[in-house]
């Protein structure tokens, strides 16, 4: 087990080194240069003095050189400045991650609750109308552009009812920074439920059809014991798995619901600084969204062998 | 000579079939497929109607009319005009080519290096396995949208592309198809590796391999034959992610670029839109919505038609 764990978590960080580099490389492959934009702000800055800023910000030095050195501080804790925040990055995205946790926790709670009610609805009786309602619905969730749908809620709810406030994250009072959540958490939930339900339903399928729950059914067990406690069980191997490894791309996903609802979360403040030539604050939220990931997916490895009794990891 | 022949009605025997022929007829029953198939085909011929209808009305998609702004219908703009005077119906109608051409190009591409990648390590096996798989896994745990966005950002000319290239429409629309399917090839990869496997050592291949076919030779007329039916399932379901994946990227930006339409990036402005013209922000997401849904439903029916165990 604790080979196990650590073979992986080296794996892991293998990947984020490599990721490193990679975004790093293609940071400096974006449009814009930030000794540019401080000329374009600032009309009196002549040739020489932008030649002595790129020495001093280190811009003249090859690639791999500069990476080495952005390496070097960011493992001591250093990321840099962030130019447009003009505060250490750290700063900026420690707030933004609160942000992003607040509407992930809210979002995926939801969805996991909701969808193990539906999945295991449809699969009582597969084929059935209760089935098919809740099955389409699950197929429309996996097919709707998650952009489109935060602008039919806002379209509703905001524009149309008035009833929620479409965007930002209010004054500061609990009850004001719940109603600017409703619209950005629903919609995180309802762009993951699909999946999840779809998932949910197939392993209940798959676990009612099972031997010991015939035998369970056969020995006289009630319905609600049979399908909580021996299908359900069992069905729940494969779907924590999955839904462990959803985090990851919910965390990245996030970025369009905070964009469209103007949440001040981690995918939005990585939209802004690529969009604002902001290499330092795009670099770190991109390794941080891709150390999500891959936490997720050990954590999906882990459950999995947790749960499943019959997998013995390491 | 009274021997009785047994009685055979010729109707009674069935046609030898192809597998191909079966699959054919389970999907013609399969109802939601064919719907799905149906509905598919009426928003690709929307999409191609845009050429007679740009004829009739004599409008094209890039003409803006900025005293004629949001404009109702009206017998010269059916579904009126959007915020820069421009035909709306017109508008859907070629931004629907364009959205649904990239989900079948950049799925195909994303195929081709999914299928190699695949087919290499499943059939070869041994270290070039380990190596390709666990690149896989490395790009599986990349979070795709924060890098589909990255990738889609990149200035071209510091790639050595001239700066004209860069800015034309051409490039717009291959860099969104490049990007798409250089991340989004991992399912596919995956799949036909495990399919690989499973008939790698099969009597007939083995047998091919004993008698002196190539690889190449093996993998062409052996391995991918059999590969096909999960593959197939497969793509059908990446066309629909690489279309939400299109309208999202030219959503934010870093997709389709205007002036040519998608119907992704004719929700650029929707956020102002929502309050003024709520019916130019409902209609491309509409659309995008009914094509992913019937590319899904159409996967289903050929998943029943080709694996009907897996029900």
């Amino acid at each position: 087990m604790a080979r196990f764990l650590l073979l992986r978590t080296v794996q892991a960080l293998l990947v984020l080194l490599v990721m490193s580099f990679v975004i790093y490389g293609l940071i400096g492959l974006m449009p814009g240069d930030p000794i540019d934009l401080m000329m374009a702000s600032n009309p009196g800055m002549t040739p020489e003095a932008a030649a002595r800023l790129r020495a001093i910000y280190g811009l003249d030095q090859p690639l791999l050189l500069r990476y080495a050195r952005w390496l070097w501080d960011a493992l001591r804790g250093d990321l840099g400045f962030s130019r447009v925040h003009a505060r250490p990055v750290l700063q900026v995205l420690l707030p933004a991650l609160w942000q992003t946790c607040k509407l992930m926790l809210g979002g995926f709670t939801i969805a996991v609750l909701l969808s193990m009610l539906l999945g295991v609805l449809a699969a009582l009786r597969p084929g059935d109308w209760i089935d098919g309602a809740i099955s389409t619905v699950a197929l429309a969730g996996v097919s709707v552009p998650v952009f489109w749908l935060a602008l039919v809620l806002i379209l509703v709810f905001a524009v149309n009812l008035h009833a929620l406030p479409a965007s930002g994250v209010g004054d500061g009072t609990w009850a004001d920074t719940f109603w600017h959540m409703v619209l950005p958490v629903t919609t995180l939930a309802l762009s993951i439920i699909g999946q999840f339900v779809r998932y949910v339903r197939a392993a209940m399928v798959d676990a009612l059809r099972m031997d010991h729950v015939r035998t369970a059914r056969a020995k006289g067990a009630g319905e609600g014991r049979i399908v909580l406690i021996h299908a359900l069980r069992p069905a729940l191997i494969p779907v924590v798995t999955v839904m462990a490894l959803s985090f990851g791309g919910l965390f990245g996903g996030a970025l369009i619901t905070e964009t469209m609802f103007a949440q001040p979360g981690m995918g939005k403040m990585i939209y802004d600084a690529i969009l604002g030539n902001d290499y330092n604050l795009a670099l770190s939220g991109l390794l941080f969204a891709t150390l999500v990931t891959l936490l997720s997916n050990l954590a999906a490895d882990l459950a999995y062998g947790w749960l499943d009794p019959r997998i013995s990891v390491g | 000579m009274n021997v009785q022949l047994p009685i055979t009605r010729p109707s009674a025997v069935e046609a030898p079939q192809s597998p191909w022929r079966l699959r054919l007829r389970r999907f013609r029953r399969h109802r939601t497929g064919m719907a799905a198939l149906a509905l598919l085909l009426l928003i690709v011929l929307f999409c191609l109607a845009a050429w007679p209808v740009q004829w009739w009305l004599g409008v094209d998609t890039t003409t803006t009319d900025l005293l004629a702004r949001f404009d109702p219908p009206s017998a010269a703009h059916p579904l009126g005009t959007d915020d820069a005077g421009r035909d709306e119906l017109v508008r859907l109608m070629v931004g629907g080519q364009i959205s649904l051409l990239v989900g079948l190009i950049a799925t195909a591409f994303g195929a081709l290096l999914g299928t190699a990648i695949g087919v290499a390590a499943g059939y070869f096996g041994g270290r070039l396995d380990a190596v390709l798989m666990r690149f896989t896994d490395g790009m599986i745990a990349l979070p795709l949208l924060p890098l589909l966005i990255v990738l889609g950002a990149l200035d071209l000319t510091k790639l050595g592309f001239s700066p004209e290239f860069a800015r034309s429409g051409a490039a717009g629309f291959w860099r969104v198809v490049v990007i798409i399917s250089i991340v989004d090839w991992t399912g596919v990869a995956r799949i036909v590796r495990a399919a690989t496997l499973a008939i790698r050592e099969a009597d007939y291949i083995r047998a091919a391999r004993v008698s002196g076919a190539r690889a190449g030779y093996a993998i062409l007329t052996h391995v991918l034959p059999n590969v096909a039916s999960p593959l197939i399932v497969a793509l059908t379901l990446t066309v629909g992610r690489v279309i939400l994946f299109e309208s999202v990227l030219s959503f934010l930006g870093f997709g389709i670029v205007p002036p040519t339409p998608s119907w992704g990036n004719m929700l650029n402005n929707a956020q102002e839109l929502v309050t003024t013209a709520p019916m130019l922000a409902v209609l491309p997401g509409l659309l995008i919505f009914l094509s992913v849904i019937a590319v899904n439903l159409l996967g289903d029916g050929l998943r029943h038609a080709f694996d009907p165990r897996g029900e």
